[in-house]
């Protein structure tokens, strides 16, 4: 049995139809300059948005990364022409503003391409006792850059390791490997 | 036992991804091999814990501080800046304003439950609020909003010459974007016609329509 692909699973949580419906129309009057328009996108968006920066980046950049991302989205709003959803369009956003951050601090390409991250500083042995979320979480968390993000593109967001490559300005060779890599490390700390 | 080179391939495996070739390989050796059968199950598993991670709100509310940045003059919409859309058009501002107007009116009637007439001018400064009892209303104003649009995308037709591309563009994707949400509202209510909440958010997108062309006119009216 096989993992089909999976889009943008983070859109799931609330049904496809109805958000879109309401959040084209938030978008128009946004677009607009009303800003009580869009508060109520953000307000529908911001919990998987400050997930993905505190994911992608950690929990103590998260808020201001969060902020960033919806400033962003307001000043690129003309932009947003409704080929895809907004939730999409504003997750790229989210995206791009945690690889910038990372790319900033000089750290992003030479993680990506380093064999020799310390994996193993995630592995912390598994004791047969049941490990909740927030182990997980923090699992997650001590993963190096590369292999965390690549993780939470792929597994936690459902993009595809093409659009990771391109994303990373790497190939999907180095995606899959980062990928696996990071499993690996983390299925020491699953629920049993 | 364990195989090095499909040891690294269990995550490719597991999602589908292996030429067919190499997923015919990779399973005879997981037939023989219960260690890489196992790391299977738990890399599955893990993909399964990922995916359903949840979401997750800020502990403190970030909208203060995202507001006081997209708009530093505090509390007042700067949409005349951001939007001066008939600032070299004060004849066809002047017509929408118009339009606003009577589209207002015209969806403001449409969802009152009484006939009575109000002013034009109040229903442009007072804002028709969404009723949880809408069905007759919300009816009545799937027959007056064609005629709104209707109008609306005269004027624009009048003064397009007149507007610059983007202008026009953002303009005509804002229509669509409402109109196509007007018409799945339409749409649904016809499959469901006592439906308090389809009716109630077809009215409200009619209403979100009037507050569009309100911010028009407000915009108009700053720039004239």
């Amino acid at each position: 049995m096989t993992t089909p692909t999976r889009g943008a699973r983070a859109l799931k949580r609330i049904p496809a139809r109805q958000r879109s419906d309401s959040d084209a129309v938030e978008v128009a009057l946004a677009t607009s300059g009303d800003t009580r328009a869009f508060e109520r996108l953000y307000r529908s968006h911001v919990g998987r948005i400050h997930a993905l920066t505190r994911r992608m980046l950690s929990p103590d950049e998260a808020d201001d990364a969060t902020q960033d991302v919806f400033i962003r989205a307001w000043q690129k709003l003309e932009s947003f022409r409704g080929e895809s959803a907004f939730g999409t369009w504003l997750h790229k956003i989210a995206v791009n503003v945690c690889l910038g951050r990372r790319a900033q601090l000089g750290q992003a390409r030479a993680r990506y391409h380093a064999d020799d991250a310390p994996l193993e500083t995630v592995a912390h042995p598994h004791t047969g006792g049941a490990l909740d979320r927030v182990d997980f979480e923090t699992a997650l968390e001590r993963l190096p850059d590369g292999a965390r993000q690549v993780f939470v593109l792929h597994d936690v967001e459902g993009y595809r390791h093409e659009e990771i490559a391109e994303m990373l300005g790497t190939v999907t060779g180095t995606s899959k490997s980062q990928l696996h890599r990071a499993r690996m490390a983390l299925r020491q700390h699953l629920e049993r | 036992m364990m195989n090095e080179h499909w040891t690294e391939r269990l995550s490719e495996y597991v999602d589908g991804e292996l030429a067919h070739d190499e997923l015919v390989a990779c399973e005879a050796h997981l037939a023989a091999c219960a260690e890489c059968r196992a790391v299977t199950e738990d890399l599955r598993a893990v993909a399964r814990t990922a995916a359903a991670l949840p979401a997750d709100d800020p502990a403190t509310d970030l909208w203060p501080g995202i507001l006081s940045t997209i708009t530093p003059e505090a509390s007042v919409i700067p949409i005349t800046r951001r939007r001066p859309w008939y600032s070299s058009v004060p004849g066809l501002a002047a017509a929408a304003a118009i339009i606003a107007v009577l589209s207002g009116g015209s969806v403001w009637l449409a969802m009152r439950s009484n006939t009575s007439l109000p002013a034009p001018a109040a229903v442009v400064a007072t804002a028709p609020q969404p009723s949880t009892t809408l069905a007759p209303a919300a009816a009545r104003a799937e027959a007056t909003y064609d005629a709104a649009v209707n109008d609306l995308r005269k004027v624009l037709d009048a003064g397009r010459g007149r507007l610059d591309s983007t202008t026009v563009r953002v303009l005509e994707r804002n229509l669509a974007i409402i109109d196509s949400a007007v018409a799945d509202a339409q749409r649904a209510v016809a499959r469901d016609p006592q439906n308090a909440y389809l009716n109630a958010y077809l009215a409200r997108t009619m209403r979100r329509k009037v507050d569009l062309l309100r911010q028009a006119v407000s915009i108009a009216r700053a720039e004239t």
